[in-house]
């Protein structure tokens, strides 16, 4: 699972989220480490706005927590993990589905993060907070 | 991070450049709908040219301020979503964004005026 080529120091980066303004750190993160990973256009945007999605949600839901980041040589692709100590998600089969909210959003957070990514795990339970790693590969890396 | 929203005869054009908090989305809100209400605004602009990234809140924030604006009774259209944005969007989910778009600000207001022409200025001809 680990990345097994040296990716320099800059392949792995974490940040707190503790404020809104925080929010829109992470997504510039991301897409700097995404831009450096080889990524297009397209698929910068995917992932920036995976880590605005991912971001806000522990602003709005956790009131904080790290969004850590990493370029895995290995995959080849980015890493995007989240990690908080807010009151989890009661349901996670339904927090994925299309149209459900629990903060008045259009419901379509994590399930669009799971369409713009190639995998994403969930671990969370009620009261123990919540634990995303979330992938992309490379495809233009890939040999 | 106070919004500006600009009149030009009965249409107001305003531009979302940065993502907006809670906060400011709301502000944002409340000064178009008293705006509107104010002027009889016939049709909004939204222009949304400098936003590199639109989450789904943002999404929501553009989709519910475009439904408060037509519920007054004005035409509403978005401008300039970046065409990485238009994939984004269409990749999470579908309709993210109910409202008429157009490429840019010059195209909005062409759409703008051509609805208001179409819907006969009923107002105008009952309220003044």
């Amino acid at each position: 699972m680990n990345g097994s080529g040296a990716t320099g120091p800059f392949a792995e980066q974490s940040l707190w989220v503790r404020a809104e303004a925080d929010v829109a750190a992470a997504m510039r993160l991301v897409r700097q480490l995404a831009k450096s990973a080889g990524f297009n256009t397209t698929e910068t945007s995917y992932l920036a706005t995976v880590a605005t999605e991912l971001a806000a949600n522990l602003w709005i839901h956790a009131d904080g927590g790290v969004v850590h980041v990493r370029i895995d040589a290995a995959l080849p692709g980015i890493e995007i993990a989240t990690s908080d100590s807010g009151p989890g998600i009661a349901d996670v089969t339904l927090a994925l589905q299309d149209g459900y909210s629990t903060a008045g959003g259009l419901g379509c957070g994590l399930p669009g993060v799971q369409r713009l990514m190639d995998g994403l795990e969930i671990d969370s339970r009620a009261g123990n907070g919540t634990r995303i790693r979330t992938w992309k590969v490379n495809r233009r890396a890939v040999r | 991070m106070k919004i500006p929203i600009l009149r030009l005869g009965r249409v107001l054009l305003t531009s979302i450049q940065v993502d907006l908090s809670d906060a400011d989305a709301m502000q944002f809100q409340g000064d178009l709908v008293t705006k509107i209400s104010e002027i009889e605004a016939m049709g909004v602009a939204i222009d949304i040219t400098s936003l590199e990234v639109v989450d789904s809140y943002m999404a929501r924030v553009i989709n519910d301020t475009a439904t408060m604006a037509r519920l007054l009774g004005a035409e509403v259209v978005v401008c300039g979503i970046q065409p990485y944005v238009a994939m984004t969007l269409v990749e999470m989910g579908r309709g993210l964004i109910g409202a008429d778009c157009v490429f840019d600000l010059e195209q909005g207001l062409a759409r703008l005026n051509e609805r208001i022409r179409l819907r006969g200025d009923a107002r105008l001809d009952d309220g003044e």
